[in-house]
């Protein structure tokens, strides 16, 4: 083999385990997700299923699902708003404020990741108890009714997006606060700029990359997410993901499970590119 | 089981020392219908799963057995289960012969309330309606028990029911969860919330129940006048299991009366064993005379198993209950 032709196969060799890898499992599995949802709706386990290319399933989920998936997202989207009211100035303020304590408050966003996902969601459930002190002390000062709740509301289910997803957003917004030139800012209040006017000027522009990919971390699995709903909501808060997970386990609806997680996938999608194309890769990743 | 040491199992330990049969026991069965996702596409392929017995929900089993994944037992070799099955059991319609499907342990679906936050409650009515109740109350996301209390307490047989008083009794579910009194639909996870007093009542099932009523006894189960729900779970033998042999030895010793008492003395469910009460006297009398251990006859006549369903019905009941519990 000559140097040249060593060299332009490299690239091909280097991306082949990666690529195989996910062709096994991602690709197949996705293939297989996708046969299924074009099912024929009747089939079962002991007839089997049969590919009739059953398009129907699609308008069938989504009139049938209609409120979880509005909800998913309505959901989602309002956890994120939250998150980037608590998220943005955290993530300011250990970029740019927290001097010798930037390591420790990077650790604090980070820890509660090392326990399960399903163990914090539990907690809030300790926390936002009927019986608990929370609860309690919000009944004494009349801002709950006396027979008020929190746990099993569509608040307990946004909080718990909020907080479970909130490093997926810090994180990123951080890197990129972090990067921030000093001296922009400087030149900016040389040149007159309000405190107001050099954040919206330069700071925000320049944290954009952050704020999109964090954005996306965040409102992708959020949006998907069925734990959340389940532990601190009611049927009255349940999300799509719960609509999957009952399709594939319980009501053995293979077709509609499979049409209803594409579905969410093509939304997601969509977003994902709406965002990207805006925001442009290159300044993301 | 042991209280004390999870690791130690007396009676499967005696069973290993008596008989030879080297046993591994593993809890990996949380959920029915997550077990079942799991193996589903061995055992419809015709491959081993590698295990030689499971124990699933009387309605799994019907599936499996339906679907043909689990094998016959030689009745010869589980002579104890032909003279110890209790007679109510007898005559389980998903397995008439009682070879193939052998239950475990047997408990009930009924109500139970926490008497530190709410007064006595005797009917589904109540529990439905109750205004002090209001979004304290959670039921079963296990349709068969759910909805077999509600068809009894329309007056309706949960053993053989149309689909119009399902309809009926769905209905009745529907208005307390639009109403709010019902807040969420549970696994086994009420029973924390029960004895926190977050709920105040709910469907549950006996067992859970009598554990949180022995540190609290104001934690009640109560089998409603108009009928509870009984349900069995089943030890099965899947097909291609390696050893079907050893595991109707298990069958088998499991139903010696003796054996069956010391199992029923920690697991607190209802014990599918004739003569294990008897045993149960010289072990503990006051377990003995639990009718909810060994149910007497007024709780055994007032419960009944839910009828056996077809696929086809079997989809349409659990799509139209899974509508109302909202996913």
């Amino acid at each position: 083999m000559t140097r040249l032709a060593r060299h332009r196969l490299l690239p091909y060799l280097l991306l082949l385990p990666g690529t195989a890898w996910l062709l096994l499992f991602f690709g197949v599995p996705l293939a297989q997700l996708a046969a299924a949802s074009l099912y024929d709706p009747t089939g079962s386990l002991s007839t089997g299923y049969a590919m009739t290319w059953a398009l129907g399933n699609y308008p069938d989920v989504v009139q049938a699902y209609w409120p979880q998936l509005s909800r998913s997202f309505g959901y989602a989207g309002l956890a994120l708003a939250l998150a980037l009211l608590l998220g943005y100035p955290l993530a300011y303020a250990i970029a740019r404020k927290a001097g010798r304590w930037k390591n420790l408050l990077l650790v604090c966003v980070v820890a509660p990741m090392f326990t399960s996902f399903l163990v914090r969601t539990l907690a809030w459930k300790t926390i936002l108890s009927d019986s608990g002190a929370l609860v309690g002390l919000l009944r004494d000062v009349h801002l709950l009714a006396p027979d008020g709740r929190l746990l099993a509301t569509p608040f307990a289910v946004v909080l718990g997006l909020t907080y479970n997803f909130l490093p997926f957003l810090v994180l990123p917004l951080y890197a990129s606060l972090e990067r921030l030139d000093h001296r922009l800012l400087e030149a900016a209040s040389d040149l007159y700029a309000s405190p107001v006017q050099a954040f919206r000027r330069v700071t925000l522009p320049l944290s954009r990359p952050g704020l999109v990919a964090g954005t996306l971390l965040f409102f992708i699995p959020a949006s998907g997410d069925y734990v959340n709903a389940e532990l601190l909501g009611t049927p009255n808060e349940y999300m799509i993901g719960n609509v999957i997970d009952s399709a594939f386990l319980v009501r053995l609806d293979y077709p509609q499970g499979a049409a209803l997680s594409f579905l969410l996938m093509a939304v997601i999608l969509a977003v994902v590119f709406g965002c990207l194309r805006r925001a442009g890769t290159e300044e993301v990743w | 089981m042991d209280e004390t040491d999870e690791s130690r199992r007396p009676s499967l330990d005696e069973f290993v020392s008596r008989s030879g049969i080297q046993v591994s026991y593993t809890e990996d069965i949380n959920d029915n219908n997550e077990f079942f996702g799991r193996v589903r596409n061995q055992l419809a392929a015709c491959q081993s799963i590698d295990r030689d017995i499971i124990v699933l929900s009387d309605w799994m089993a019907a599936r499996m057995i339906r679907l043909g994944w689990v094998q016959k037992l030689d009745r010869a070799k589980i002579p104890n289960v032909r003279a110890n099955l209790l007679p109510s059991l007898l005559t389980r319609s998903y397995d008439t012969e009682n070879r193939i499907s052998i239950p475990w342990q047997c408990g009930l679906a009924g109500l139970a309330y926490n008497g530190n936050v709410t007064k006595e409650l005797r009917t589904v009515d109540e529990l439905l309606t109750r205004p002090d109740l209001k979004g304290r109350v959670t039921a079963l996301s296990e349709m068969r028990d759910t909805m077999g209390l509600l068809l009894a307490s329309n007056g309706h047989d949960p053993a053989n029911f149309t689909a119009a008083q399902f309809d009926d009794a769905l209905n009745k579910l529907r208005k307390a969860v639009d109403s709010g009194q019902i807040r969420r639909f549970t696994g086994n996870d009420y029973a924390p919330d029960l004895a926190k007093g977050d709920i105040a009542a709910c469907i549950g099932w006996s067992g859970d129940v009598i554990q949180l009523s022995s540190a609290d006894a104001k934690v009640r189960f109560v089998a409603p006048d108009s009928g509870a729900m009984l349900y069995s779970d089943d030890m099965l033998v899947p097909n291609k299991a390696a050893h079907r042999g050893n595991a109707e030895a298990l069958i088998n010793y499991y139903y010696e009366p003796a054996v069956a008492a010391k199992l029923a003395a920690y697991v607190n469910y209802i014990c599918p064993v004739r003569g294990a009460q008897a045993e149960m006297e010289k072990l503990d009398p006051e377990l003995a005379a639990n009718p909810l251990i060994f149910p007497d006859e007024a709780l055994l006549s007032r419960s009944t198993m839910f009828m056996a369903l077809d696929e086809q019905q079997e989809r349409q009941y659990e799509a139209k209950f899974q509508q109302v519990i909202g996913a």
